[in-house]
């Protein structure tokens, strides 16, 4: 009767080295919550009431990055929203609202919990301490980082046998050496501010409590899928000249979280189950005169 | 069809080259109208994958920025994935419930499990821009613990190797090897533990690749909820492609199986579908739940809400009430019907998440269709599955009953054929 020893300790092996490995492989720690880091984030704050539509900084973007340069001086391309490509890293757009044109600069928003990060399964992509997102050559290729993102930023190079995410990178290298962004430092009507993230959203309300009337009151990456890098002030509501104003405040990496935590739990509880029910299929299977 | 073990020839490793060269020459006729089909295509699907290889995804495949995943992903993968979910339910049934009546099928299943698993899940290999890097997850290149993918990954690779030992005992079988059958068939039980929590886990993570899509796929079809439906579905889509495939290996291998299984086959789909009904009711059962809670009723009337409907009622009730009806009235051809039903309707469902709903706001002049190229390489992955799967099935006991030495030491240990005959409440409990 009852199990015999040989057995058991068999499935038992089998369960516990299954729970064992599952602990190890499972991501138990997320650890894609980056906010309480020491280093301010940097960002940039763009003033859309302030910028003119002279594609400096696609140019200077283009220069820096290396990438073929855009004739800026062909206004055609306002004619059409454009999105960033694998060699456009950053467009200027033009709206017409209520208010009249308004330019829009467009780029990697570097997100503060960023879902192309929490998405990457080699940590190719990475928030850096200093807040810029940034692209590795350790990719797989596996395109999970662009359904992942809220704004649709990575792009892929379909045409290349050995393909790149390519995207802006706050000009990440530029940093390091304590330079400015291209584009923030090309830009001839001061639209753009570089700074600390913190500071930049000061100096966003302030200018909106100085000057009634020329902004909406939101800083727009103030609060949405958990605060960004790039924050904007507008004269026009936010979907009037090309934001998406329904992704909400939850930063993307959470909504993954549940289910990320839920793996130690299945593979530690369910092979004790299984174990469980197969010993107890067993004793009846004995008792009915098996052996 | 003369089984090695029986004869015990191999001796050296000369002995065991000639063995396999044999093996490896075809048996059977092969001019069939499925190899005068598929064999073209394999080969055109050959060239393609070269000229994907060597030009990057855009020279084959229609995939875009804003559609970065197509049919490779969506069908492939995902359904792929949901197709093999047959072998981990069979496992669960014969192994640890301690079934015998799905006993005979369950080798077969864990086969085209384990198939499905290398060949459709294979297909990321294709779809992946730096497929070279495809071993940096495994060997720390590095660990990218936050993400789904990441874990989803690692199940494939586990799953794939419980998959094997679950199905090893009978490679040793073909091969002749006693003692490494005695070791290898030692495991099973463990390595079917081992693969029921892997399976419960990247099923369900398949559906959570979703869930940072939040603000791209339709409402209708985004929720919470996503990784428990994949889950409940794989059980639905696994079983179903069970009874689809068997029906069609029963036919196609009909000389292999001895007339004891061919009677109980019978048996053995009516149970399948009476599992199918009851996971396709409580899947139905959870969409409705989640409808309510969601209260999305308003875009029900919209063009996606019909689309919508016309999965929830045409391809879940209905293969629902439909297998309900078969399992009653004991109808083979209902069953089968539903199974293909049902199977459609993951299909559906699966490419509803990765192209159909997702970025529905997209006017149809942009949206991703697969290309031609896309479809050959697709349909060349499923023959060179199909041909695998009946290069083993014609050599190693798959259907057929295992060579007598295999049955005696099954005897010994485990006493399996005393209770053959035993008529088991536990068969209704599926």
């Amino acid at each position: 009767m009852g199990i015999d020893r040989r057995g058991f300790l068999k499935v038992l092996g089998g369960g516990v080295a299954g729970a064992a490995l599952g602990n190890l492989l499972t991501p138990g720690r997320l650890r894609a919550s980056v906010t309480s880091h020491p280093t301010e984030f940097v960002g940039v704050l763009v003033d859309t009431t302030r910028c003119v539509g002279c594609r400096s900084c696609e140019a200077a973007c283009a220069e820096a990055n290396h990438l073929p340069v855009p004739d800026i001086s062909d206004t055609s391309v306002f004619e059409k929203e454009r999105k960033t490509t694998v060699s456009q890293w950053t467009v200027v757009n033009r709206y017409e609202t209520e208010k009249g044109e308004v330019f829009v600069k467009r780029q990697c928003m570097h997100c503060n919990q960023p879902g192309c990060v929490a998405a990457c399964l080699v940590k190719a992509m990475e928030k850096r301490k200093e807040g810029p997102v940034t692209w590795d050559t350790n990719c797989m290729g596996c395109r999970y980082c662009m359904p992942s993102c809220p704004f649709e930023i990575p792009k892929f190079e379909y045409h290349s046998a050995a393909p790149r995410i390519q995207k802006c990178s706050l000009c990440w290298e530029r940093l390091q050496k304590g330079e400015k962004p291209a584009c923030v430092e090309n830009c001839p009507e001061e639209a753009l501010l570089f700074g600390p993230r913190r500071k930049l959203i000061e100096e966003a309300n302030s200018r909106i409590y100085k000057n009634p009337g020329r902004y909406v009151t939101q800083i727009y990456g103030e609060h949405e899928v958990g605060g960004t890098g790039y924050l904007y002030l507008s004269k026009v509501p936010f979907e009037q000249i090309g934001f998406r104003t329904d992704l909400g405040t939850t930063p993307y990496p959470e909504y993954t979280k549940g289910f990320l935590y839920s793996v130690p739990l299945v593979l530690l509880l369910w092979p004790a189950f299984l174990i469980g029910v197969n010993a107890l299929t067993k004793r009846e299977d004995e008792r009915r005169g098996g052996r | 069809m003369k089984e090695l073990g029986e004869t015990g020839e191999i001796k050296s490793l000369k002995d065991f080259w000639v063995f396999i060269r044999n093996e490896l020459k075809p048996k059977g006729k092969i001019l069939t109208t499925f190899n005068v089909i598929s064999f073209p295509i394999i080969l055109l699907g050959a060239v393609l994958v070269v000229i994907r290889l060597a030009k990057g995804l855009g020279s084959v495949t229609n995939l875009s920025q804003e559609f970065p995943w197509g049919i490779w992903i969506g069908f492939d993968v995902m359904v792929g994935v949901a197709f093999a979910g047959g072998a981990y339910i069979l496992t669960f049934v014969v192994y640890i419930l301690r079934s015998e009546k799905y006993h005979p099928i369950v080798r077969a299943t864990v086969l085209n499990g384990f198939l499905a698993y290398v060949f459709y899940a294979g297909a990321i290999f294709l779809d992946l821009g730096r497929w070279w890097n495809i071993i940096n997850p495994i060997i720390g290149n590095k660990f990218g613990v936050n993400s789904v993918l990441f874990l989803v990954s690692w199940h494939f690779l586990l799953y794939m190797i419980s998959l094997f030992l679950e199905f090893s005992p009978a490679v040793a079988e073909w091969l002749g090897l006693r003692r490494v059958r005695k070791i290898l068939a030692s495991l099973t039980v463990g390595a079917v533990i081992f693969g029921i929590a892997l399976s419960t886990l990247h099923q369900s993570g398949l559906g959570a690749l979703f869930l940072m899509a939040k603000d791209k796929i339709h409402p209708l079809w985004y929720t919470e909820f996503i990784p428990v439906l994949f889950f409940v579905s794989s059980i639905f889509a696994g079983l179903s492609m069970v009874i689809f495939e068997g029906t069609i290996s029963h036919k196609v291998f009909a000389r292999q199986i001895d007339p004891e299984h061919h009677e109980s086959f019978d048996h053995i789909l009516i149970g399948l579908g009476k599992g199918c009904a009851g996971a396709l009711f409580v899947y139905f059962f959870m969409k409705i739940l989640i409808l309510i809670h969601g209260k999305q009723w308003s875009l029900l009337g919209t063009p996606m809400g019909t689309w919508y409907l016309v999965e929830l009622i045409g391809l879940v009730l209905l293969p629902c009430v439909l297998f309900l009806h078969g399992v009653r009235y004991q109808n083979l051809t209902v069953i089968r019907m539903a199974a293909i039903l049902s199977m459609l309707g993951i299909i559906i469902n699966r490419l509803n998440y990765s192209v159909i709903a997702y970025k529905w706001y997209v006017p149809l002049s942009q949206r991703y269709f697969p290309s031609w190229m896309e479809i050959v390489i697709t349909l060349s992955i499923i023959f060179a599955e199909v041909w695998v799967f009946r290069w083993v099935v014609n050599r190693m006991p798959v259907l057929r009953e295992s060579p007598e030495w295999a049955t005696e030491e099954k005897t010994v240990r485990e006493s399996m054929t005393m209770r053959k005959e035993v008529p088991r409440w536990k068969v209704s409990a599926m």
